[in-house]
């Protein structure tokens, strides 16, 4: 790295330092702000699809509905055993009549456990192994068989399309950020040929004096590196607050699967990695963009 | 001795015009001190372009140090073009550079440190007469001192060939003359020097120079012994260089390579 920058104060001269004059650092902070942005997206979107598929695909509710409370408990009973019984069964977790009655109060109000309605009873169900329709059918099948009155809610099946979507959505990130760099990596090209242009000249006698392509593209990679780090520095800065805000107001909403996108430390590593990939990027870019076009001359 | 410049049978044409350098071939053997002369647009610059790996000819070999120099790869240039000083004739001064900056370049370039390269660069600049101007920039400096920053730069590191184009052009004969004395002391040291000039009186300064004259391109050469200088131990002035320097400077310049 050292070798990559290090140059003397006297090389420095052979170019004038016009860093920050032209438009570069400005686009580059704007295409870091952006990048930070989709990245965060593209994260937050993959922590919430697996928190949810984790929490909940492998999951089927299995609601008894019965004319009268006997018969109610009868058949669910008979389903518990049944569903102890079965190998398809990893878990399941018959919901107490407090934690029914929590689910449905918002909907039907205070007290509706007194005997007036017959409320179904709910048996949350989680499936050994990968869930395909054969296991639901075979568990419908055992189900039915002893509770006619049974309806199977598996989870996955209203889940499927949103688990589409949400990876619809992280390849529009994944996208979003190929081109950021592509427009990052033009911006420094052209950037950087403007400026051999500038210097022909220069470049020529330094040539001519025995100087080496790399010695030449030193001078540039170095002005670029500087104008990226400054670009990077600030654009970071943008989408650090914008993030924060933008954090501070799920957590006003309080809990629900927005939480589920929550960023993790990797998560937090990998976003600072994008300032840091845009100077690398920018600076390599800069350097062969000067060796490539040296390379014509003689 | 073993050479240090070949040309054979070198061409040279600018894009797709017409050959501005045809049929070259001449020897330089180290340490010796070489002039080359013609009109203006004869194709000095255009040879000296050649030898410093400015320009590739169009046909033809050169050798440079051994090697043939026409098909060097890019990698190799450098090393090559840091064995030859070149005064341009148009200069080159790095407009944004000091003069002590300019001076000091070849030597950044090839990487001596700061603290080495003080000395020789402050050096040079006495040599030349402007150590007050140290820290002038080149549009700040007279013709004739941006020449005299030219040759400074040239020589500063020692290069085994030095090629100076019209290195006398802006400047009084006094000065010329320490310029040449200058070149002269290099050539002592084993540089190799070839100089191109107009200057009719600078020729007659260095008795044991040899002589190149160009004419429309081609080596005005009617005895065949300048084409091929002899070997410098072989060499006698006054049989090789029957008419040198010429009795009537003008009428030198209007032959042409029959002599006619
Ligand atoms: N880059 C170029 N492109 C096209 N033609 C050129 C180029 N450089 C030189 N020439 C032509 O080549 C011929 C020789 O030019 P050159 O500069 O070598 O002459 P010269 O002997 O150095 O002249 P002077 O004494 O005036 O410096 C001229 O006719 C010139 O017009
Ligand atoms: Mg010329």
């Amino acid at each position: 790295m050292l070798g990559f920058f290090g140059i003397s104060r006297a090389e420095r001269r052979l170019i004038p330092d016009t860093r920050l004059a032209g438009p570069m650092p400005w686009v580059i902070a704007i295409m870091i702000f952006l990048t930070i942005l989709a990245v965060a997206a593209g994260l937050s979107l993959r922590s919430g699809a697996s928190a949810i598929n984790a929490q909940l695909s492998g999951r089927v509710t299995v609601q008894i509905l019965a004319g009268d409370s006997d018969a109610r408990d009868e058949q669910l009973a008979a389903v518990e055993r049944a569903l102890d019984a079965s190998p398809l069964v990893a878990r399941r977790d018959t919901l107490s009549d407090e934690e029914l009655q929590q689910l449905l109060t918002p909907w039907l109000g205070g007290d509706i456990l007194d005997d007036a309605i017959t409320v179904p009873a709910m048996i949350d169900v989680d499936i050994a192994g990968p869930m395909t329709t054969q296991t639901l059918q075979e568990l419908r099948n055992l189900i039915v068989a002893v509770s006619p009155d049974a309806r199977l809610d598996p989870h996955g099946q209203w889940l499927q399309p949103i688990f589409d979507l949400l990876l619809s959505l992280q390849f529009l990130a994944l996208f979003l950020v190929i081109l950021l760099s592509v427009a990052t990596a033009a911006i420094v090209v052209l950037t950087v040929r403007g400026a051999l242009n500038t210097h022909g000249p220069t470049i020529g006698v330094m040539h001519l004096l025995g100087s080496t392509d790399v010695q030449v593209a030193r001078l540039f990679q170095r002005r670029v590196a500087l104008d990226a780090l400054f670009g990077s520095l600030l654009g970071s800065g943008l989408a650090a607050l914008a993030l924060y805000l933008l954090s501070r107001q799920i957590d006003g909403l309080g809990a629900g699967l927005l939480d589920s996108g929550q960023l993790d430390w990797l998560d937090l590593l990998v976003l600072v990695l994008v300032p840091l990939s845009g100077i690398i990027l920018a600076t390599i870019v800069a350097r062969l963009t000067v060796v490539i076009a040296l390379r014509k001359t003689l | 001795m073993q050479e240090i410049v070949t040309f054979d049978n070198v061409g040279l044409r600018y894009g797709t015009g017409k050959e501005v350098l045809s049929d070259i071939s001449f020897t330089l053997y180290p340490g010796s001190f070489y002039f080359l002369t013609g009109n203006s647009g004869a194709g000095k610059t255009s040879l000296l372009k050649l030898l410093y790996l400015a320009q590739r000819p169009s046909r033809g070999l050169i050798k440079l140090f051994g090697t043939d120099a026409v098909t060097l790869t890019r990698d190799r240039m450098p090393g090559f073009r840091r064995r030859i000083g070149v005064v341009f004739q148009d200069f080159r001064l790095v407009p944004h550079l000091s003069a002590y900056d300019n001076i000091a370049l070849p030597l950044r370039v090839s990487g001596m440190s700061e603290k080495d390269l003080d000395a020789p660069v402050r050096e040079m600049l006495d040599w030349v007469g402007l150590a007050d101007r140290a820290s002038a920039r080149p549009a700040t400096l007279s013709g004739g001192e941006q020449q005299r920053v030219a040759i400074a730069r040239a020589v500063i590191s020692r290069p085994e060939i030095l090629v100076a184009d019209e290195p006398t052009g802006n400047v009084d004969p006094e000065m010329a003359l320490r310029l040449l004395k200058l070149f002269e002391s290099m050539n002592a040291l084993g540089t190799t020097v070839v100089v191109a000039t107009h200057d009719v009186h600078l020729l007659a300064r260095i008795p044991e120079a040899h002589m190149m004259r160009l004419f429309r391109g081609k080596l005005a050469d009617p005895t065949g012994v300048l084409r091929h200088p002899p070997k410098p131990e072989a060499r006698n002035p006054d049989d090789v260089l029957p008419s040198f320097p010429p009795k009537d400077a003008s009428d030198y310049f209007r032959q042409g390579p029959d002599g006619s």
